[in-house]
């Protein structure tokens, strides 16, 4: 299984290791810095690489990459997916997953990794269970630590660990007892130069923030749950009683996780909240080009949409950008080639607009086509698939 | 700082290591000061020391020995994370001499309370093995035991540990098969991985292919599903399907396969899991469906892949490529999410390359305008690398799809005027090879193409260019000596694969039209003569020889025409991903198409056997029956457990035989069955308390495959039934014939031997009768028990009995299978002999059916055909006394030969015996042609215990341990005693040293159908080699007499070896309750015979 962990920077420098088994010199993530230089972008980075005596599984998550070492075969989605779990702790515990962050908490990420693989083969990687192991550093806990001398490692077994529910911690109490439920849709769209849709589809996420003591026992059922199309579970819903009723039966992780994800692929239904009306031309004469791009509302259902940005990717012959947003502001990376138009609330009445002009390297061919664009944008309050809101959360029973 | 006495320092100091450490600084000259802590009450130190220590012990052994001690106490803890802990380090130091160590602590830990302890223990079996490899028999013993658990804990970290140590040992699965596949839901996510992963493997090995008998249906429909693909890889699937037929074509008739209820049960409990939020079950799930599901099912698994294409860019990477995998075999899964797998413009290179490939494996007829549109869009994208791809996937498209491939050039010539080099130096390369399919049309493309040469500077362009221009010089004969013309001049600046197309070019030029470019060529021969490559330089040379006519020319040059411009086949272009289907999915090996260390190989379904009925019962029953093979090393504690289970596929049969009862019989058995397999998982689930309805749920549909399976069985008994029987009655008039003649033979031969031998006789085919044929004798035998009311003397009694019992025996004597091969009874033929063996033994399940009112000679598996490779090896004890030496007992084995080439020189090796045993072996087998059988007969002493001889069975090529393990009712012949006799002697055991000592009593109540005289008689005759006393003669010493549904039935034998005396009696009493007697001077056979006939009374 898992044999050794590296993380590397950006810049190639490796700033964490840690060995399960016997130690691996840090020379065989030479061969990863060769795929990588060969690979120019970091996304391209083959992630499963082989070397003469190992085999390196690679991932790229927030600017960093997690470089597993293995030697035998192991199926590699399994690495990768715990790669993002290791990810995912480290996001959970400090907030952010960033190289300055784990330097800053060397300590504490030495000893997850240590808790979460044994001997190559994952232990423990709920968050619930890691948490009671060894506590995330609060700023208060630092204080009190550093006074009394008091530790931030547990001394009791995680009673998760033992039971059939490993992601609950028993003895949870809360004053208040609450739960949330996020339901996050996105959109994925691929429209042609027209307008029409060529493909789209939904797909949503129900984020949950459960406070409840003791053992809820929690059912979730949906006004229309025929939408799904597809689904994936927590390991904490019971597959049996969604297959046979359609209810989301579980008992839930203390505090944050991601309950279910599910797709929607009616493309009918899809309705694009927005239309965009652009047009970017170069000139075959002299080095430049016009760009002008305008967005209007489209089907919004009378909600505000927010968080509107234009991501254009320029061909390479653009060399600078001229341009006057009526709203928002843009910016143009000259290295990446990438222009990025931060619009914000759209406003209804006065329609953004970003026009100007576009110089071109002296000499290059005019590019032939168009760019693509890239608009994201949120709609707040507003489930696009339309139907797949819960109704009714029934707590069946609370025992602590 | 570590030596402060205050923890807040030492921790602060352990801090900064484990710092160090985790920078991958040295710090290993603090070895002994940190040591030193691992005493330490502070937990959080300790922990840090802990980490310390498994990084450096490996590099200071002799000072981390000092830290043993600790752990060992620690081990010991009552608090289960403080043993679980000490568990892990000491593990996972690497230190070879506390091997001994870590093995004790594994031991101890695997039966501890906690299972989280357990789970360590599972987890630190790996890391011993890797430390030292030899300690693999004593771990597999550990695995074994682990593997018994049945908390969902343990579950994942064991059959992990399984598969790093013994990944061989498929048989330790056997027993927990089932429990795995019920307890699968609910083991965290990455055992949930291991164990789908393991189980494919197993499954492979264990059932059939579900897919085998649908080829066949299939065919028709296939093609009009596919249309008229051109695919190669459908017409080698057709091509394999008509080689199916051909091969076999009573398959046709086979009736339709019937999936095994454990192989659906796999498959049932694994499909929740495609949910999964973990991509990697997701993925297990999948190639489990893959790798096993009937091709109708295979389809749910596509949806929960084209949803791991929304994950992680590295998901997507690992996903794509095994969807390209499939895709190619079943095309069809995956044709509604095609538009899932349209590229996006933020998708890394390697992603949209992986994407185009699976849309280009997706394409037909039908959707390939709306691949082909997209197509073209790609081909606008900025990515030069990706635009190549596309270029080369609509190459593709136009090879497998006649329709467009005109479309598809044309489309790929307009591109040649793309201002993008690279774009047309590789439309250039697939033109060439679409070009190639068929030229005769498109010579106008040619001179297009020829223009080019002036623009385009990609070697590998101009190089297919040239070549193109020289394969159809006759197409073009005019443009073709200037292009020659041209690349002469520039002929020093090419790269080198270009001159090599130059110099081809000339060539050919040369020998088709060597008026215009004689000069030419001799120009471009002479220029390549001197170049710095030598290929170059070898091949001007090898040319001119060939082409330039000279005296000394060889026989080769008239040829040289034919050699340069033979019609050369069109190359086929094909994924890259086309043969990769050979490693299972979702393996590393897979993703790399290279072995990687410690793959297992897919095992290919086991091999359709010839008899169709046979296989399906034997794979049925192959769960049970390995496991009495292979547990046979623990026999001994275990006996009765194998017992029941031997039972349990012998009692559906008795039922059947006797008609009525069948009903509740089966019910019994259900219940033991499903007791005994499904319990233990149902009673795990409802302790958790909250999931009491998933239990339920889960042991409802438990019942109802027990049900299933119930009905499965009848039905195949029945079927099995059926023909035995018709054989049966066929030989049967043939074999009485003989029988008479025999018995005959046997009486004149020699009267006292046969005395003690037909009694025997006698009273076996008493048990033997059928029931209509045994009411009848009850009534005759009341007739001479009541015919003789008076004392006379109970010997005349007897004859008198015994002859009329054989007389009347005659007609439905059974044909048993035990004279036979004995050298007593060689008179008879020997290929009735094989006939009649083949009748009894020929299948382990049959056999208890068809025979078991007979002489119940059970036969047992030493060696099943496929761990045999093809040979199967069955012994029984043939109960008859073995001539060389008379403390033997005979075996029978049988050697089947089902493999399709000849075994040679069958003999045995290397016995392996307890003290005292001895074993008299069988003559060498010179030869055992394929698909015959042939029976050889051994004697082993076993000095009266149950232990098993272990020996070598060695054919020509191939050697295989088996083990003979006696049940103790065949440690003993039998004796004939009167009652007088029996009682006298039983009251010398009794009155003998240990007085009481040699009696056994135990009170049983009789089984339903057990209760008449004749199936108690056969039931302990059965369960042991013993002879009955005559029963007539109870009158005289129990005066009253005895009312006559309460009998006393007495049996007497003597063990082999010792000749001690063993006599059982078993007294009825009302409503079946009976006791059970057993005197003998070895208490220990007589222990172990009380179980085993009271087993054989009560069920």
């Amino acid at each position: 299984m898992i044999h050794s962990l590296f993380l590397i920077n950006h810049s190639g420098d490796i700033f964490l290791e840690k060995h399960w088994k016997s130690v691996i010199s840090r020379s065989v993530c030479d061969y990863f810095f060769e795929a990588k230089e060969k690979a120019v972008d970091p996304e391209n980075v083959p992630p499963v690489l082989q070397t003469p005596h190992h085999y390196l599984i690679t991932i790229y998550r927030d600017k960093l990459f997690f470089l597993s070492v293995i030697q035998t075969e192991v199926p590699p989605l399994f690495v990768i997916e715990f790669l993002h779990r290791v990810a995912d702790t480290i996001q959970d515990y400090f907030g952010d997953c960033s190289e300055s962050v784990i330097k800053d908490n060397v300590v504490t990420v030495y000893e997850l990794l240590e808790e979460m693989l044994d001997n190559g083969f994952p232990l423990a990687t709920e968050s619930n269970v890691l948490k009671e192991m060894i506590r995330p550093p609060t700023i208060l806990r630092s204080v009190v630590n550093t006074l009394t001398g008091g530790s931030n490692v547990g001394d009791t077994l995680p009673t998760g660990q033992l039971s059939n529910i490993p992601w609950r911690r028993a003895g949870v109490k809360y004053t208040n007892n609450e739960a949330y439920f996020d339901v996050i849709e996105e959109i994925d769209a691929i429209l042609d130069k027209s307008g029409t849709t060529v493909f789209a589809e939904i797909q949503g996420v129900i984020e949950a923030c459960v406070r409840l003591s003791g053992m809820p026992d929690l059912t979730l059922s949906f006004m229309n749950p025929r939408l799904f199309d597809d689904v994936s579970f927590h390991p904490c819903v019971r597959f049996k009683r969604w297959e046979s009723e359609r209810i989301l039966s579980f008992i839930p992780p203390d505090g944050n996780f991601t309950l279910m994800n599910y797709h929607v692929s009616s493309q009918n239904l899809v309705a694009i909240p927005v239309y965009v009306k652009q047009s970017i031309s170069f000139f075959e004469m002299g080095p430049c080009g016009r760009l002008d791009i305008t967005i209007g509302p489209k089907q919004t259902m009378g909600k505000t949409v927010e968080a509107l940005m234009v991501t254009i990717h320029m061909p390479k012959a653009v060399l600078s950008a001229n341009l006057t947003p009526t709203q928002g502001n843009y910016t143009y990376d000259l290295a990446t080639k990438v222009l990025v138009w931060d619009i914000g609330k759209l406003n209804p009445q006065k329609l953004p607009n970003l026009r100007g002009s576009l110089s071109l390297q002296a000499g290059a061919p005019k590019p032939e086509d168009n760019p693509s664009l890239n608009i994201d944008l949120k709609i707040q309050q507003l489930a696009i698939s339309g139907t797949p809101c819960m109704v009714a959360l029934t707590v069946e029973r609370i025992f602590s | 700082m570590l030596d402060s006495n205050k923890d807040s320092l030492k921790l602060e100091a352990m801090k900064r290591i484990v710092a160090m450490i985790a920078r991958g600084k040295n710090t290993s000259d603090l070895f002994p000061a940190v040591v030193k802590n691992v005493a330490c009450k502070n937990i959080e130190v300790k922990k840090l020391v802990y980490v310390y220590l498994v990084r450096y012990a490996e590099e200071q052994q002799d000072l981390a020995l000092l830290s043993i001690s600790t752990f060992q106490r620690g081990l010991k803890d009552p608090n289960q994370l403080i043993r679980a802990s000490a568990l892990r380090v000491l593990s996972s130091i690497r230190v070879t001499i506390i091997v001994p160590i870590m093995m004790l602590a594994i031991k101890e830990a695997a039966s501890d309370m906690s299972p989280y302890v357990r789970k360590t223990a599972a987890h630190a079996i790996p890391k011993l093995y890797s430390l030292d490899p030899e300690q693999k028999d004593q771990l597999i013993e550990v695995i074994e035991k682990l593997l018994a658990d049945k908390t969902t804990l343990v579950a994942g970290s064991v059959v992990m540990a399984f598969e790093e140590v013994c990944p061989e040992r498929i048989d330790l699965i056997h027993k927990n098969y089932r429990k795995l596949c019920n307890l699968l839901i609910d083991v965290e996510e990455w055992g949930q991985v291991v164990i789908i992963n393991m189980l494919t493997r197993y499954a492979r090995t264990q059932f059939l292919n579900p897919n085998m008998n649908e080829s066949l249906l299939e065919e028709g429909s296939d093609k009009t599903f596919y249309g008229s693909d051109e695919d190669e890889e459908e017409e080698e699937e057709e091509e394999e399907e008509k080689d199916k037929k051909a091969e076999a074509p009573a398959m046709a008739k086979r009736k339709p396969y019937v999936m095994d209820p454990d192989h659906r049960l796999l498959l049932r409990n694994t499909k929740p899991l495609l949910q999964s939020r973990n991509a990697a079950v997701v993925m297990a799930v999948a190639q489990l469906y893959f790798h096993l599901a009937p091709k109708a099912e295979v389809g749910v698994i596509a949806k929960a892949l084209v949803r791991l294409l929304r994950s992680h860019s590295e998901v997507q990477y690992v996903v794509l490529q095994n969807v390209a995998t499939m895709s190619i075999k079943r095309r069809g899964m995956f044709e509604p999410y095609l538009k899932s797998f349209y590229i996006r413009s933020t998708d890394p290179t390697q992603i949209k390359v992986l994407k185009l490939e699976v849309l280009t494996n997706l394409a037909n007829e039908t959707n390939i305008s709306t691949i082909l549109r997209e197509f073209q869009t790609y081909i606008k994208s900025m990515d030069k690398d990706f635009v190549a791809a596309t270029i080369q996937a609509i190459g593709r498209c136009a090879t497998n799809i006649g329709e467009v491939r005109d479309t598809c050039l044309n489309g790929l010539v307009q591109l040649l005027s793309n201002r993008d080099e690279l774009v047309v130096a590789e439309s250039v390369v697939v033109i060439k090879k679409l070009l190639q399919m068929q030229p005769e049309k498109h010579s106008d493309i040619i001179k297009h193409m020829a223009k080019l040469t002036d623009n385009i500077q990609v070697p590998m362009a101009r190089a297919s260019i040239l070549w193109l221009i020289g394969e159809y010089c006759e197409h073009v004969p005019k443009i073709a000596p200037d292009v020659l013309r041209k690349m002469a001049k520039s002929f020093t600046n090419e790269e080198d694969i270009v001159k090599l197309q130059i110099i081809n070019l000339a060539a050919k030029l040369y020998l088709t039209n060597s008026k215009q470019t004689k000069l030419l060529t001799q120009y471009v021969l002479n220029l390549a003569k001197y170049d710095q490559n030598y290929d170059i330089r070898d091949r001007a040379r090898f040319i001119r020889q060939l082409i330039v006519p000279t005296e000394k020319s060889g026989a080769l040059s008239k040829y040289a025409k034919k050699l340069f411009l033979a019609l050369k086949p069109a190359p086929v272009l094909e994924s890259p991903f086309k043969d990769r289907d050979h490693f299972q999915l979702g393996s590393l090996s897979h993703l790399l198409n290279a072995k990687a260390g410690g793959y297992q190989e897919l095992p290919d379904w086991p091999e359709a056997a010839p008899d169709p009925s046979v296989r399906n019962v034997e794979v049925f029953t192959l769960l049970e029956r390995v496991t009495t093979l292979t547990s046979v090393p623990e026999w001994t504690k275990c006996s009765s457990r194998e017992k029941r289970k031997e039972k349990k596929v012998e009692k559906p049969f008795y039922s059947d035989s006797e008609g009525e009862s069948g009903p509740t019989e089966s019910a019994d058995s259900e219940s033991d069955s499903a007791s005994s397999s499904e319990s233990g998982s149902g009673i795990e689930e409802s302790g958790s308390g909250s999931e009491s309805e998933e239990s339920e749920e889960g042991s409802e549909s438990e019942e109802e495959e027990e049900e299933e399976k119930e009905k499965d069985k009848k039905k195949k008994k029945k079927e099995l039934k059926k023909p035995v029987q018709e054989s049966e009655s066929e030989q049967s008039s043939e074999e009485e014939r003989k029988h008479e003649r025999k018995s005959k033979q046997r009486k004149s031969e020699s009267e006292s031997e046969s005395d003690e031998e037909e009694e025997s006789e006698s009273e076996s085919s008493q048990s033997e009768s059928e029931d209509s044929e045994s009411e009848a004798e009850v009534k005759k035998k009341k007739k001479a028990a009541e015919s003789k009311p008076s004392s006379k003397p109970v010997k005349k009694d007897n004859k008198k009995e015994k002859k009329e019992m054989s007389l009347l025996d005659l007609d439905d004597f059974e044909p048993a299978p035990s004279p036979q091969a004995t050298p007593v009874n060689a008179f008879l033929s020997n290929s009735l002999a094989t006939d009649l063996e083949g009748l009894s033994l020929s299948d382990a399940v049959l056999s208890p059916a068809t025979i078991s009112p007979s002489s119940a000679l059970k036969s047992y598996e030493m060696l099943h055909r496929i761990t045999g490779e093809g040979l199967s090896v069955e012994y029984c004890f043939s109960r008859q006394p073995f001539s060389p030496d008379a403390n033997m007992v005979a075996v029978q084995m049988q050697f089947t030969n089902n493999a399709t080439s000849d075994t040679k020189n069958l003999h045995m090796e290397d016995v392996k015996l307890q003290s005292g045993m001895r074993v008299k072996e069988f003559p060498e087998i010179e030869l055992l042609p394929a698909g015959e059988m042939v029976t050889a007969v051994m004697g082993i002493d076993f000095c009266d215990s149950t232990q098993a001889a272990n020996f070598q069975l060695c054919t020509h090529t191939r050697k295989f341990f088996v083990s003979i393990q006696p049940p103790v009712g065949e440690l003993m012949r039998p004796i004939f005693l009167t009652e007088n006799e029996f009682k006298k002697e039983q009251e010398k055991l009794l009155l003998g040293q240990l007085m009481g000592m040699n009696e056994i009593t135990e009170k049983l109540t009789l089984d339903v159908k057990c209760r008449n005289e004749h199936s108690i008689v056969q039931r302990v005759t059965t369960a042991a080699n013993l002879s009955r006393v005559p029963c007539g003669s109870d009158k005289e010493c129990s005066p009253p007499v005895p009312p006559p549904d309460h009998p006393v039935h007495r049996f007497a034998g003597r063990t082999v070896t010792s000749s001690s005396l063993v006599l059982v009696t078993v007294a009825t009493k009302e409503e079946g309750a009976a006791k059970l007697t057993i005197n003998c001077e070895k208490m220990v056979i007589g222990t172990m015979l009380v179980k085993d006939i009271l087993l054989a009374l009560t069920q």
